[in-house]
């Protein structure tokens, strides 16, 4: 077996074997299906798609992802068991590459566990399935993509709750570039076409393009990039912080 | 073998490691002693790829770390500082993970796993958390995972550190059962430990070396060494007498526990001259003994400047 699987399997089996698994599979269950029902009404729509369902998926994420990602290198920092790692005739690659999987696996099959609502929806009506096939995908990519975030900031702290914080801080800026909020504080003083480039780097308008069913190769592309660039900077500051 | 060429390590300025150079051969155990903050660790975390140095040389089985990380990685079996292991897995499955990783052929696996649980005597806890464990079986597990690649090369740092008297002489009856076909640095800073399984000891003081000699050697260094101590009562006049006599450089009596120690002049050997002496005014001695010489005083000197005197 591969060095990478091994540490993907090991992962998930940390995960599964403390009741942080199962706690965040529940909440997320029940979080998103209450935010589908009450406050996306899905069924008094009488609309027979999943918009309101995966609309809400941002602002979960928000804080799920960093309680996902927040242990994934902090712990190993703590319980001195990087260097245990780190010394096993690995690949660094592997290692970042195997966490960061193994975490993304997880929120996927948490994501799984949502099927009985799109069998729901398959039931009361005919929606377009293709549809919430690439809104599935969408979801995951911006998972994916917060937990590259939350990945770096754990190898930066040791301190979980840092991490936690830290980690949601950036995915919110990151979710909401686009938003006048964030882009009022660059316009005084950046050229537009800076704040215009800033604006197009915020997750949302990405994951609402994929949502709307344009599972554009470009949005797609985009997810993987912002994945790497993290993970390459998760590799970087492991380098510099590893023996703190 | 290893080989460290000018080995130093800067930490924002603070000198872990200072020009550190040696070499340690197949067949022998090297002992790496230093006060806390020597830089003994810091020495292993290179020598086993953790930390970059800050320049200098590794060199492990001919191979040079720095050009091949991952071939020296796979000749080193490390044990970190403290033991560290995945504390919610069971025993086995974390040695079987520690095998994966270290690439061991899946029908080979268990196996492995299975000669290193006999031979560290891991059986009872095989199925067992290890965060439930005792710190013994948890260094004994930290040391399984070292061993199970039957590596070439074995880094262990402080691998006795506070386990009970049984379970160091275990650690250590193991570490001199794999010395001979292997290469051996275990660090620590209990002296007994380097009579028990060294063939040669460096001993570190601010990440430089201070002394690299063979235990008894370092032993020699002492004022102890061929020092004659006995307990009786004696007069004060008749240690004045043996502190006379020319072969005799001084005499130290504890009055509490009427306790003598005579220290010799370079290199004489004085048992005969003292034991005759004590005959000869019928003085009755309820223990005579000679010294072979303390390491801790050997250690103290050395490693501490302003206690430093000519032994």
């Amino acid at each position: 077996m591969s060095a990478k699987l091994a540490i993907i399997k090991r992962e998930l089996q940390g995960y599964f074997s403390t009741p942080i698994a199962y706690v965040f599979i529940v909440i997320f269950l029940m979080l998103s299906g209450v935010f589908a029902f009450y406050l996306g009404g899905l069924y008094e729509r009488g609309q027979a798609d999943l918009s309101p369902f995966f609309n809400f998926h941002p602002w979960l994420y928000l804080f799920l992802v960093p309680a996902v990602s927040m242990r994934m290198w902090s712990e190993e920092r703590r319980s001195g068991n990087i260097e245990l790692l780190m010394t096993l005739p690995v690949k660094q690659s592997d290692l970042v590459l195997g966490k960061f999987f193994s975490a993304w696996i997880f929120i996927a099959i948490a994501l799984f566990f949502t099927f009985p609502i799109w069998i729901s929806i398959n039931y009361l009506g005919e929606p377009d399935n293709g549809l919430i096939v690439a809104s599935y995908i969408g979801s995951l990519l911006l998972a994916g993509a917060f937990l590259a975030i939350g990945s770096c900031v754990s190898v930066a702290s040791k301190n979980q709750v840092i991490a936690f914080i830290v980690t949601a801080v950036l995915c919110f800026i990151s979710l909401l570039a686009g938003l006048p909020m964030i882009l009022d504080f660059f316009n005084a003083w950046l050229p537009q076409f800076m704040v215009d480039s800033i604006a197009s780097t915020s997750f949302l308008t990405h994951y609402i393009s994929i949502n709307k069913g344009v599972l554009d190769l470009g949005d797609v592309i985009y997810f993987i990039m912002v994945i790497s660039v993290w993970l390459i900077a998760t590799s970087l500051v492991l380098d510099i912080k590893k023996a703190d | 073998m290893i080989e460290c060429k000018n080995l130093s390590k800067v930490f924002n300025q603070f000198t872990a490691v200072d020009n550190l150079s040696f070499v340690a051969n197949k067949g022998e155990v090297l002992g790496f002693l230093g006060p806390n903050g020597a830089g003994k660790s810091t020495t292993m975390k290179m020598i086993t790829g953790f930390l970059q140095p800050t320049s200098g040389e590794v060199e492990v089985c001919g191979i040079d770390l720095f050009t091949d990380p991952i071939a020296v990685k796979d000749k080193i079996g490390y044990l970190p500082e403290g033991a560290p292991s995945y504390e919610e897995m069971r025993v086995c499955d974390f040695l079987i993970f520690i095998a994966q990783m270290r690439g061991i052929p899946k029908a080979q696996i268990l196996t492995k796993v299975d000669e290193v649980v006999e031979r560290i005597n891991l059986n009872k806890v095989y199925y067992q958390r290890i965060e439930t464990l005792s710190k013994g079986f948890k260094r004994r597990v930290g040391l399984a995972q070292a061993i199970i690649h039957n590596p070439e090369v074995l880094v262990l740092d402080e691998p006795t550190d506070g386990l009970d008297p049984n379970q160091k002489h275990d650690v250590r009856e193991l570490i001199t059962s794999m010395a001979k076909e292997k290469t051996i640095i275990i660090s620590t800073h209990i002296l007994e430990e380097v009579h028990a399984v060294c063939d040669r000891a460096i001993i570190i003081a601010d990440g430089k070396i201070v002394a690299d000699n063979t235990p008894a050697e370092l032993e020699n260094m002492s004022k102890y060494h061929n020092a004659v101590t006995f307990d009786a009562s004696i007069d004060f006049s008749l240690l004045e007498e043996i502190k006379a006599m020319s072969c005799v450089r001084d005499v130290e009596y504890n009055a509490k526990r009427k306790k003598t120690t005579v220290f010799p002049a370079q290199g004489v050997y004085i048992f005969d001259e003292i034991s005759d002496f004590l005959k000869k005014h019928k003085i009755s001695v309820t223990r005579l003994a000679m010294e072979a010489g303390r390491l801790e005083e050997v250690f103290r000197n050395v490693t501490l400047d302003d206690v430093k005197e000519v032994a």
